[in-house]
């Protein structure tokens, strides 16, 4: 107990003094997660759109691999990120280990997955009958899409504050390929894991209360963004 | 107006779905300006043979004309365009009451100012315009078809297609829609098919009956030569077992 008030002592000075390393850890920290939240959501949405509207041979195997993919150990995806991208790896010429980079490609694997199922069940949620509606109105496919979307959005907004859950937590993917080099690839999953390998529990803990709050900050924005219209 | 001009007519329409033929209509045809009551049991496939006239579902076999026009896959956004489809769920998308009525005249591309008219008009002639700017998700369910109903009009549809939207009103409000819309078929001059199971709302909207039995057309003709006096022997008396 007193160990988290002395880390919420701590946080705070850290974020009243404007500490560089927490503000470094922390901006890399959103760069990172928010960027691989963002690519998995221009891949995820549509694979679970076409997913939820199309049917083809093997499709029946692919919602299988998305629902598999959902639950990505993110150490197995770490692991796997590295052995591509080491040097004597497949991807290895790019030069991207230990990177923000890399970091990215790893969340991306473990958040699109996420993505795409939530996005699957929504989209297939919203009444078949409705859809037929919109073809009715005379909608192109385009202007299709934008509407069940629309309907969609609830679980479509669902879908990437999962994604982006997994990804902002997740420590094992980024200390595997983006190797916690201070003031690189520090984030602030890999600064709590040192800090307590460290002995050092007041920061470890202050890290925690500012990823926490960070998280809190950015679910509850997106969570505002579902809610707002569905007061009566 | 000629009633002998055909506005939509079928030609061996064919509908298998799992190797189980649905329909089997060879001959159908609806003319300008004229209300076509379909009735049947369940399962006789009026809502399958509604949602493929309205180029909604392909047919395995056959073809519609619509207004001449042979249907196909290259025209059938443009001629779905001159159609509107009502119902038995209001299906209204998460917007407002007007915006709802305003998705379909933008969906196809009417002139803002012209769709805001249209839209305002819609609102007036179905009674709805103090619901305008409230969600559709709020709506009863005799106020959400009235909505589904004003979006279908406000398109101004060459072919309305109404598939049983009163069945889950309650009877005055069945009764007030009926007669809102009976009003408004008339003074249109609107081409329609009706599918419904209650013979009672049939002469508010239809002069012209066709029977639907088994995925065939059984009976084709007036109310008289259809129903004749038999429907006022029994409350039970049903078309396809005379």
């Amino acid at each position: 107990m007193n160990v988290l008030f002395e880390g919420l002592i701590e946080a705070l000075r850290l974020l009243v003094t404007l500490d560089r390393d927490v503000i470094n850890i922390t901006l890399r920290t959103i760069q990172v997660s928010g960027t691989a939240t963002l690519i998995s959501v221009l891949i995820g949405i549509p694979i679970g759109t076409t997913l939820a509207l199309t049917r083809f041979f093997g499709r029946g195997f692919t919602v299988s691999l998305v629902n598999f993919g959902m639950g990505l150990p993110p150490v197995v995806v770490g692991l796997a990120t590295w052995l591509c991208l080491t040097r004597y790896g497949p991807l290895g010429f790019f030069g991207i280990l230990y990177s923000p980079t890399a970091m990215i490609i790893a969340q991306t694997i473990i958040a699109t997955p996420i993505v795409a199922g939530f996005s699957l069940a929504a989209v297939q949620s919203v009444n078949p009958k409705l859809r037929l509606q919109i073809l009715a109105l005379g909608a192109t496919r385009p202007q299709y899409l934008v509407l069940l979307l629309w309907e969609a959005r609830l679980g479509i907004l669902a879908s990437i504050i999962a994604g982006f859950g997994g990804v902002i937590s997740e420590v094992g993917a980024s200390m595997m390929v983006g190797g916690n080099v201070r003031g690189y690839t520090r984030v602030l999953t890999t600064a709590t894991v040192l800090e307590v390998s460290k002995g050092r529990f007041e920061l470890a803990t202050a890290l925690s209360i500012i990823l926490l709050f960070l998280t809190f900050c950015i679910v509850a924005g997106l969570s505002y963004l579902q809610q707002r219209r569905r007061q009566p | 107006m000629s009633r002998t001009e055909a506005m939509l007519h079928t030609e061996n329409l064919r509908l298998s779905l799992g190797g189980r033929e649905i329909f089997h209509v060879n001959d159908l045809t609806i003319h300008k300006g004229e209300v076509l009551a379909l009735v049947g049991p369940n399962g006789a496939g009026k809502s399958s043979l509604l949602l493929t006239l309205a180029l909604l579902q392909t047919p395995t076999e056959g073809m519609i004309r619509i207004d001449g026009e042979a249907a196909d896959n290259g025209n059938a956004l443009r001629l779905r365009r001159k159609m509107a489809v009502v119902f038995q769920e209001p299906l209204l998308l998460d917007l407002t009451v007007r915006q709802n009525i305003m998705a379909g005249l933008k969906i196809r591309g009417a002139p803002h100012r012209d769709a805001v008219e249209r839209v305002r008009q819609w609102l007036d002639r179905f009674g709805i315009s103090h619901l305008a700017s409230r969600p559709a998700r709020v709506l009863s369910g005799g106020e959400a078809q009235r909505t589904s109903l004003a979006r279908a009009f406000a398109l101004e549809p060459e072919v309305l297609f109404l598939d049983e939207p009163f069945a889950a009103l309650d009877y005055p409000t069945r009764k007030s829609l009926l007669n809102d819309l009976g009003n408004l078929l008339s003074e249109m001059s609107m081409t329609t098919l009706f599918v419904t199971h209650d013979y009672a709302e049939i002469p508010y909207l239809a002069k012209r009956v066709a029977v639907l039995y088994e995925g065939r057309i059984l009976k084709d003709g007036s109310l008289d030569e259809v129903f004749g006096q038999e429907i006022l022997k029994s409350s039970l008396w049903v078309p396809w077992e005379t």
